[in-house]
C-alpha cells in the first residue's frame, strides 16, 4: 500500500483492479480545509486518463508491476511469439502491441511490462532497420529530404520517405513515432 | 564616501536580477502607500512565538523551545484591545508541510484589522487594495493571467457558500456539515466553476470553519467568512472577528480535542490573547492576503515559487 506521501508524478498504483499511472500531482489545501492531492492518471491498459483527489490518510493499492525482456521469435495469427531467458515461449496479443508490431525484426530485444502476468506494454529499442518492399522507382540524383512519397516496409505497414529511396533499400525507423530516419544501404 | 547609483557598474547583476523583485517591491510599497492614506499604523509582531494559533489544519514549524508564527492573527488582536483602531502588517509566515504550486512553508503574508467594521466593509476595503495596488504597480485596472484579461474593477460578485454547494455539488454544507465532503467538493467541483475574468467573493461559511469569525446573528450554522477567489485562486480571508473571550476559548478547546483525534501536535491556549479578549475588543474585521499569490497572479506565473528566492 502507498499513502499519500508517497504520491508524486510517475507513481504506479493500482484502482480497481487496473493500473494507473500518476501523470500530474499537485498539493491544494482550501483556506482552512485539510491538505488535498490532486492526481491526473492514466489507466496503463487503456490510456485513458481521470483526475483523482486524494485526502492525506488515504491509502492506495500498489500494482503487481513486473518487466522482462524477451526476444522476438515469429508472427502466429493474432499475435506474436517471443521467447524469453529460458528459451520459453510468451504470446503477446497485436493489440497490446498496436502499431509497434510492424517493426519487430527477427530476434530484436523488447522491453515488455506485465500488470498480474498480463503483458500490458511492450518497448522497442528506439530504432530498427527495415527493408522497402513496394515504393515507387527513385528519381535518381534527387537527394532532397523534404518531398516524401509513399512506401511499404516488410509486413505491408506503408511509412512515407524521400524521392531517392528504392524498392529492396533497407532504411532506419523511429519506432517511437514510426516515421522514417535515414536509409541505411540500397 | 558614498557613490551615486550611477557611478556603480554592475551589468552582470542587473541581467542577473529576477523581474518579480522588482515588481515584488514595488507590490509592498503600493500596499504601505495606499494604508498610510488610510490612516492603518504598520506594526511588527513576534515571528517566533510561544503558541500558534489553534486551527484544525494549520500545523506550526517548531524553532526550539517556541514556534514559527502561523499567522499574525492572536498578536495584532492583542494591539486592539490596547487600543489601535487601524492596523495592517506584512511578513513571512510558516504552515509546515505545505509545498505545492500555490502553497510554500514560508510565505509573506498580509494582515489588517479596523474596528467598528464587519465582513462587509472589509470587501469594500480589499476592493480598493486591488486597486490601488494595480494602479501603482502597472498603471492599468485590469491584468492578464493565463490568457484571460481578468478586471478588477467591476462590482464583485459575491456569492454564498450555501449556493455555491446547492449549484455545483447538490448540497448545503451549511445545514449538514461534512467536513471531508466539503473539502474535496470545493476542490473537485466549486473552484473550478468560479470565473476567471473577474474577482469572486464566497461567504458565510459553516461555523465549524472558522475558529476565529463571529457567527452571524440568528444564523448559529453560518460564520461571517468571506475568501476572495481571483482567476479562480484563492487570494483572501476575511472574518467579522469573534470578540468575545468565553466563546472564543470554547472554540479553541473544541478544535484541540479534534486536532487530539487526527492525531496532530497538541498546542496550548494562548492566554495572553484570551485575556485581551477580556479586556475588550470592539467589534472589527480582519483580512489576510496572499502576497506571493497576488504577485505570482499580477506577473502572469504559475507558482509561488517563481515569485521567491530559493
Amino acid at each position: 500500500m502507498y499513502g499519500a506521501s508517497d504520491l508524486r508524478k510517475g507513481l504506479k498504483i493500482e484502482i480497481d483492479g487496473a493500473p494507473y499511472v500518476i501523470t500530474e500531482f499537485n498539493f491544494v489545501k482550501p483556506g482552512k480545509g485539510q491538505a488535498l492531492y490532486n492526481c491526473k492518471l492514466k489507466n496503463m491498459i487503456t490510456g485513458a486518463t481521470m483526475t483523482k483527489t486524494y485526502r492525506s490518510n488515504d491509502k492506495m493499492d500498489k500494482p503487481e508491476l513486473a518487466e522482462r525482456t524477451l526476444r522476438f521469435s515469429y508472427p502466429d495469427g493474432d499475435h506474436m511469439v517471443f521467447l524469453d531467458e529460458n528459451y520459453e515461449q510468451v504470446s503477446i496479443s497485436n493489440s497490446v502491441l498496436g502499431r509497434l508490431r510492424h517493426f519487430l525484426v527477427e530476434d530484436i530485444s523488447v522491453d515488455v511490462l506485465f500488470h498480474n502476468g498480463q503483458p500490458i506494454e511492450v518497448t522497442l529499442p528506439n530504432f530498427v532497420e527495415k527493408e522497402i518492399i513496394v515504393t515507387e522507382p527513385g528519381a535518381k540524383g534527387n537527394t532532397a529530404t523534404n518531398v516524401l512519397k509513399p512506401a511499404q516496409i516488410e509486413g505491408g505497414y506503408e511509412i512515407q520517405v524521400p524521392l531517392f529511396v528504392n524498392q529492396g533499400d533497407i532504411v532506419r525507423m523511429d519506432t517511437r513515432t514510426g516515421e522514417y530516419v535515414d536509409r541505411v544501404r540500397r | 564616501m558614498f557613490t551615486t547609483p550611477g557611478d556603480i557598474q554592475t551589468p552582470v547583476t542587473k541581467i542577473m536580477l529576477q523581474p518579480y523583485i522588482k515588481t515584488r517591491s514595488k507590490l509592498l510599497g503600493a500596499i504601505r502607500h495606499f494604508f498610510e492614506e488610510r490612516d492603518f499604523l504598520e506594526v511588527e509582531t513576534p515571528v517566533r512565538i510561544p503558541v500558534p494559533a489553534i486551527e484544525l489544519h494549520i500545523d506550526a514549524e517548531s524553532s526550539g523551545e517556541m514556534y514559527l508564527r502561523t499567522s499574525p492573527e492572536l498578536h495584532m488582536k492583542r494591539l486592539l484591545a490596547d487600543g489601535a483602531e487601524r492596523i495592517f502588517q506584512m511578513g513571512p509566515c510558516f504552515r509546515r508541510g505545505e509545498k505545492g504550486m500555490l502553497h510554500n512553508p514560508e510565505y509573506t503574508m498580509l494582515e489588517w484589522y479596523r474596528v467598528n467594521a464587519d465582513y462587509t466593509d472589509m470587501i469594500l476595503d480589499t476592493k480598493a487594495l486591488i486597486a490601488a495596488i494595480l494602479k501603482e504597480v502597472s498603471g492599468k485596472t485590469s491584468f492578464v493571467f493565463h490568457g484571460t484579461e481578468v478586471q478588477t474593477m467591476p462590482v464583485w460578485e459575491c456569492m454564498s457558500i450555501s449556493d455555491v454547494f446547492m449549484q455545483h455539488a447538490g448540497w448545503n454544507p451549511c445545514l449538514n456539515f461534512d467536513p471531508d465532503r466539503f473539502d474535496v467538493d470545493l476542490v473537485e467541483k466549486i473552484e473550478p466553476s468560479l470565473p476567471k475574468d473577474r474577482p469572486v467573493i464566497l461567504k458565510d461559511y459553516p461555523a465549524e470553519l472558522a475558529a476565529l469569525a463571529k457567527l452571524k446573528d440568528g444564523c448559529p450554522n453560518i460564520a461571517e467568512r468571506w475568501e476572495l477567489y481571483i482567476c479562480g485562486i484563492e487570494l483572501a480571508n476575511a472574518f467579522t472577528e469573534l470578540v468575545d473571550p468565553v466563546e472564543q476559548r470554547n472554540r479553541f478547546e473544541h478544535c484541540l480535542s479534534q486536532r487530539a483525534l487526527l492525531g496532530k501536535d497538541q498546542y496550548e491556549i494562548d492566554e495572553r490573547f484570551i485575556e485581551a479578549l477580556e479586556k475588550g475588543i470592539p467589534p472589527c474585521g480582519g483580512v489576510a492576503l496572499g502576497v506571493d499569490r497576488l504577485l505570482m497572479l499580477m506577473m502572469d506565473l504559475f507558482s509561488v515559487s517563481e515569485v521567491r528566492m530559493l
